[in-house]
């Protein structure tokens, strides 16, 4: 007990991160599991327990092979995904509201995509690369927007920079949809935003992106943390601050892409999954990043759990709760009287 | 020249523009090794702005900056940083950083993707620690520290980056007195250790007190450059501030103090004759 309530005392950046990561991870690992027991067909919770050991009938099994577990994994990849790629940007826009989603990246990965399938693309395999582009795109938006206004010193104006873009691009996706009811079904979550429906084989693809994505990060990760003190310092630290703004960009361009192409735009989660990273270890980037890790599955998989529990028998899309959820979260960020800034 | 006698930092006809205005044009100067260099002047001399191109921050449009003879942009920012550290005018740290986790950040540039944590890492760090009197401060959170422990910790921060020179813009700007003696005597006390330092010192009297060597600006090009004695002279204090002032003699140390300081031409009767009189004199320069 005596531990505990030290450890909670402790300001956010002295609590061990081993302690911090394992008991998330245990969570995380907990919700993992619920998400395999509980909804999206017919198979209750003991029928799926029994089948997870290896008993149960082909249907039950392929209910939890076929359907739960890919999206369990899917969701693991978009959570760690979106997680660190809102701790990125937010440390290099040096912008607690920085996100892919509320900065237009994920709306012009799923305008880049329904651009594709209309021009007659339809395999899946396709869309991946197509996504990449259109969210490097977006990121390229927001590094101009943040230039004009002077290295990112408001941060509301940012993501008023990025509302603005996400709208046009959101109006723009409608229209090509309205002329192409073909592309208009098999687009539907890359609107809203699921991992319901994927197969393993979408994640696969992904891969690649996902892997050079991670090997940026973690070449990026220590001049980054200097590069919270400043500039000059990096700089006299014998770091490259423009060389490593723009690998930061390219990784969350291509994590933001990666999980846009499999499930579409979900927003908010980058946004409040580096919030909660830093209410827990502090605001040095490597040990939020650390953090993302669990608390980006968490969040995303969790949030599946609730979509296919509020709107029972049918499921409510991934992409609209959050934005349900994190909406008001946004609000209230905002509202507070001091904006938490990042140094 | 022979290699002892090269001076570890200097510049080669720099050239440093803010977009399309020229700040400072074609300069050429030299920092004596193992001492402390004062830049001096009025504002926007330049000063600043030389001590942004010398580290780095502001690239030259044309020239030369040479770091033991070598021109420092030809040179990997890594090598850089670890021959001349940098602490600039305003800083700015996470929340909840302590001043041990901020100094790790000196040793940046003795680690690679391959050499990450070692054990001279760990003694970089405790003797920076040591030498800026900061030993009982390690675990302690930067906020929570006075302004000139603060400043310390950042000083410390780049004694652990070990290098043989040591930049510092207006280091004491925000400080009260104390603290900016606080922090002034860690910087002789680094400089008798064997660094050289080169600053920007805003407050003329403390850099006579504190520098062995000042180099006055004014406009982009130096003035004067020499001791302290040589170059605060009332000639040479017109002509940088418009003012004109009496000299005494430091009982202690023999440095110059400004006494009587008053805008030039301002004590006599005719008031108004006074921004003509000013114009003439730098017209004069």
């Amino acid at each position: 007990m005596h531990f505990a309530t030290s450890f909670w005392q402790r300001a956010p950046s002295q609590r061990p991160l081993v302690v911090c990561f394992c008991l998330v991870s245990v969570l995380t690992i907990g919700c993992a599991l619920l998400s395999l027991l509980i909804g999206a067909g017919a198979v209750d919770i003991t029928e799926s327990w029994s089948t997870l050991w290896g008993q149960g009938n082909e249907e039950a099994h392929f209910v939890i092979m076929e359907l739960r577990l890919p999206r369990t994994l899917v969701g693991l990849v978009v959570g760690i995904a979106l997680g660190i790629s809102g701790a990125l940007m937010q440390a290099v826009a040096r912008n607690p509201l920085a996100e892919p989603g509320l900065l237009g990246v994920s709306a012009g990965a799923s305008f880049a995509v329904a651009a594709a399938l209309i021009l007659g693309a339809s395999a899946a395999t396709l869309a991946m690369g197509v996504a990449q582009l259109g969210a490097l795109a977006g990121c390229f938006f927001v590094m101009i927007a943040a230039r004009l206004q002077g290295q990112f010193k408001d941060p509301v104006r940012l993501v008023l920079a990025g509302a603005a873009l996400t709208s046009l691009l959101t109006a723009l996706t409608s229209i090509l949809l309205m002329y192409d009811q073909r592309a208009a079904d098999e687009i539907r979550f890359w609107v809203t935003g699921s991992v319901a429906g994927r197969h393993l084989s979408n994640l696969v693809t992904v891969l690649p992106y996902f892997a050079i994505a991670a090997a940026i990060t973690l070449y990026v990760s220590k001049p980054l943390a200097s590069m919270a003190l400043g500039e000059k310092v990096a700089l006299g630290l014998g770091h490259n601050p423009r060389t490593i703004r723009y690998l930061v960009m390219l990784a969350v361009a291509l994590f933001a892409g990666s999980a846009t192409a499999i499930a579409g735009p979900i927003m908010f989660v980058g946004l409040v999954v580096p919030f909660a990273a830093r209410a827990l270890v502090g605001p040095d980037i490597r040990r939020t990043m650390i953090m993302c890790l669990p608390i980006g599955p968490l969040m995303i998989i969790g949030a599946d759990i609730l979509t296919r529990m509020i709107a029972q028998p049918a499921e409510m899309p991934l992409g609209v709760l959050t934005a349900m959820v994190g909406a008001p979260v946004l609000m209230l960020i905002v509202r507070a009287k001091r904006l938490p800034t990042l140094a | 020249m022979s290699s002892s006698t090269q001076a570890p930092l200097g510049t080669q006809s720099i050239t440093l523009k803010h977009d399309d205005h020229v700040i400072i044009d074609g300069l050429d100067v030299t920092f004596p090794a193992g001492k402390v260099t004062a830049i001096v002047g009025p504002n926007g001399c330049g000063k600043s702005t030389l001590l942004n191109g010398l580290s780095r921050v502001h690239l030259p449009s044309s020239g030369h900056i040479l770091l033991n003879g070598k021109d420092i942009h030809s040179m990997p920012a890594k090598q850089v940083a670890k021959k001349l550290a940098l602490l600039p005018q305003e800083t700015s740290a996470p929340d909840g950083i302590t001043v041990r986790e901020l100094i790790r950040f000196g040793r940046h540039p003795h680690q690679s993707l391959f050499k990450q944590w070692g054990m001279d890492d760990r003694t970089a760090i405790e003797f920076a620690l040591q030498a800026a009197n900061l030993e009982s401060l390690g675990d302690r959170l930067l906020d929570t520290l006075s302004g000139g422990q603060r400043q310390r910790a950042w000083i410390a921060m780049s004694i652990a980056q070990e290098t043989p020179l040591l930049l510092l813009d207006e280091p004491t700007s925000a400080l009260d007195l104390g603290h900016q003696i606080e922090v002034f005597d860690l910087i002789r006390e680094l400089a008798a250790a064997g660094k050289t330092i080169i600053m920007v010192v805003h407050d003329l009297a403390m850099a006579a007190r504190y520098a062995d060597h000042l180099i006055a600006m004014k406009g982009g090009e130096i003035v004067a450059q020499g001791s302290p004695k040589q170059v605060i002279t009332p000639e040479i204090l017109e002509s940088l501030y418009g003012v004109h002032c009496d000299l005494l003699a430091d009982p202690h140390t023999g440095a110059p103090i400004l006494v009587n300081v008053r805008r030039a031409h301002d004590s006599g009767a005719s008031k108004a004759a006074a921004p003509s009189d000013k114009k003439q004199a730098e017209l004069a320069l």
